[in-house]
């Protein structure tokens, strides 16, 4: 009963994952039919270009960014949380909107507030007078400003999910240890700082690292606002093989640069097997 | 005594406010979606108003214009239309997957049930150029077929995650006893575990589909004609003419797309975050 599913995924996935390799060591492009080995000149050549290794740098920076941003404002939005109070579940759902709408949507809803002409925060900003009518900044038109609005719209979106899983993390620390030192005497910011979030240490790893994959690997909000842009100073290396493999139709190209994810998956799954493994044990 | 009744004043305030600013930065983009849908495009692009208020009547043109003028509804009945197929294969797969691995004896079923796990977490992005290839060598380059086909290597993965959980909470003295009662395994399994196990399955049903609504790059990559594409992706690449948005019934697009999928997703959260968090929190 186990082998569709088996097969479904080695044919879909343990396939395709072959063929990105093969295809990185090939000459493949779309329309050309055969493959011929080249070694290793389609990473030599993928290295060896100023876009590629900015790319990677972007996408260090895009993802530490927004993963940074995230675990901070889900911890103090799991703090204001985690008591229940009227209203929590209209609240709620509010809250895990940008995680649970379809991300290509909430990006393009943001791509009209950081519109050229007629942002709303450009208004609100300009009303606060915190910057000049008519010299309101280009969010999404000059290189810093979109490297910034692309990690705040992707960091906006992850949120939620952080949120909830830190909730549930909560809900499961035994209660008792917080509140013996409370009687013990110890206020409220040292339970938090000397027992409550240490406990929580397991599951900020897990926030962390699946918050890590899934802003790594995407590309969704990145196409969106910017298509990597202006002048490549938003590309990741997600983008950059889409751009290179599907529309500029030099596969062996995309699939090369798309395998330099596989080392960040590869020690995500590590970690995923040692969690797992300590549970089993336990 | 719960904690909320202990937090004094001045932290029961801070705790406010983070709320209120939080669900303020989270929903503000759903909220302009909302505002935008009934301004009339010359309310909307005029740079003078207040972009709060309505210096016009509102108005339904984005809305007719969405419905009449656009392919908006084909996108939604296309996206209808794959999630269902994608729903009938991944239970096809997943639920005998997941019910194996949960009664197979000694480690195994827990190594394998991770296993099937770890390959959710392979990105579209590593795999959409190999998958490019697949589906043209398929014959389904440009359908809808290619998505019903390639979206499974998601859901089953992780459905069939989510379900093993499920199956290894019912005792297996279940089957046993039908199977004592001359019952089949695959008799008992269906007539009694599956009865049981209805919610797990609704879950399934539930995910498997907004994850099918929620999917960017594969839909971007595999579907080039404007009528076989998919809500997610119709609406931000194709609703915008040339450089022209027509801001007004793009908002009104994102928020009817996107609420359904929040809607569905909210219900069923508790058990997705779940399978994130097994291992970490007990």
């Amino acid at each position: 009963m186990l082998a569709p599913a088996i097969l479904y995924v080695v044919a879909l996935v343990g396939l395709p994952l072959f063929l990105a390799a093969l295809y990185s060591v090939g000459d493949v492009r779309i329309g050309s039919s055969g493959w011929r080995f080249v070694g290793l000149q389609n990473f030599r050549s993928v290295v060896s270009s100023p876009g590629f290794r900015r790319a990677l740098f972007d996408s260090f920076v895009f993802t530490v960014s927004a993963q940074a941003l995230v675990l901070v404002g889900a911890t103090l939005l799991a703090l204001a949380l985690k008591d229940s109070f009227r209203g929590r579940r209209s609240i709620r759902f509010v809250i895990l909107l940008p995680w649970v709408a379809p991300v290509s949507l909430g990006a393009i809803g943001w791509k009209w507030i950081l519109d050229s002409i007629y942002s709303v925060l450009s208004w609100v900003l300009v009303r606060l007078r915190l910057v000049e009518p008519f010299g309101a900044p280009m969010w999404l038109g000059e290189p810093r400003l979109a490297m910034l609005s692309v990690i705040l719209v992707h960091a906006w979106h992850m949120l939620p999910f952080a949120t909830v899983i830190l909730l549930a993390g909560w809900t499961a620390i035994p209660r008792d240890i917080p509140e013996a030192a409370e009687v013990d005497g110890a206020g409220f910011f040292r339970r938090l700082f000397a027992i409550e979030l240490p406990m929580m240490r397991p599951i900020m790893n897990v926030a962390l690292l699946f918050g890590v994959v899934f802003t790594f690997t995407d590309m969704t909000v990145i196409y969106i606002l910017t298509r990597g842009g202006p002048h490549d100073s938003t590309q990741v290396l997600p983008s950059l093989a889409f751009f290179t493999g599907i529309l500029g139709s030099d596969l062996a190209a995309g699939a090369a640069i798309s395998l330099f994810l596989v080392p960040l998956l590869g020690a995500a799954a590590v970690w995923i097997l040692r969690a797992a493994h300590r549970a089993e044990v336990a | 005594m719960s904690s909320a009744a202990r937090t004094p004043g001045l932290g029961r305030a801070v705790r406010t406010a983070s709320i209120a600013a939080f669900t303020l930065l989270l929903g503000f983009p759903f909220y302009w979606m909302l505002v935008t849908t009934f301004k009339r495009t010359s309310d909307l692009y005029d740079v003078s108003n207040n972009p709060f208020l309505f210096r016009q009547p509102p108005t339904l043109e984005h809305l007719r214009y969405l419905f009449r003028e656009t392919l908006f509804v084909r996108w939604f009945g296309n996206t209808v239309l794959v999630g269902a197929l994608v729903v009938a294969i991944t239970l096809a797969t997943a639920v005998p997957a997941a019910y194996s691995l949960a009664r197979l004896a000694g480690r195994w079923g827990g190594r394998l049930s991770i296993g099937i796990f770890l390959t959710y977490l392979v990105p579209p992005t590593l795999l959409f150029i190999p998958l490019s290839r697949v589906v043209s060598a398929l014959g389904l380059q440009d359908t809808l077929w290619a998505l019903v086909i390639v979206y499974p290597s998601f859901t089953i993965p992780f459905s069939t995650w989510l379900l093993t959980g499920f199956f290894k909470s019912i005792p297996r003295e279940l089957e046993d006893a039908a199977m004592v009662d001359g019952l089949t395994r695959f008799q008992a399994f269906w007539k009694l575990v599956v009865p049981v196990s209805a919610s797990g399955i609704l879950t399934v049903v539930i995910f498997a589909f907004t994850l099918v609504t929620q999917e960017f790059v594969y839909a971007l990559s595999f579907v080039s004609t404007a009528s076989r594409q998919m809500v997610g992706v119709g609406v931000p690449i194709y609703l915008v003419r040339g450089d022209v948005f027509y801001w007004g019934s793009l908002m009104a697009a994102c928020l009817i797309a996107s609420l359904p999928t929040a809607i569905l997703y909210n219900l069923f959260l508790e058990r997705f975050i779940a399978g994130f968090t097994v291992g970490a929190v007990k």
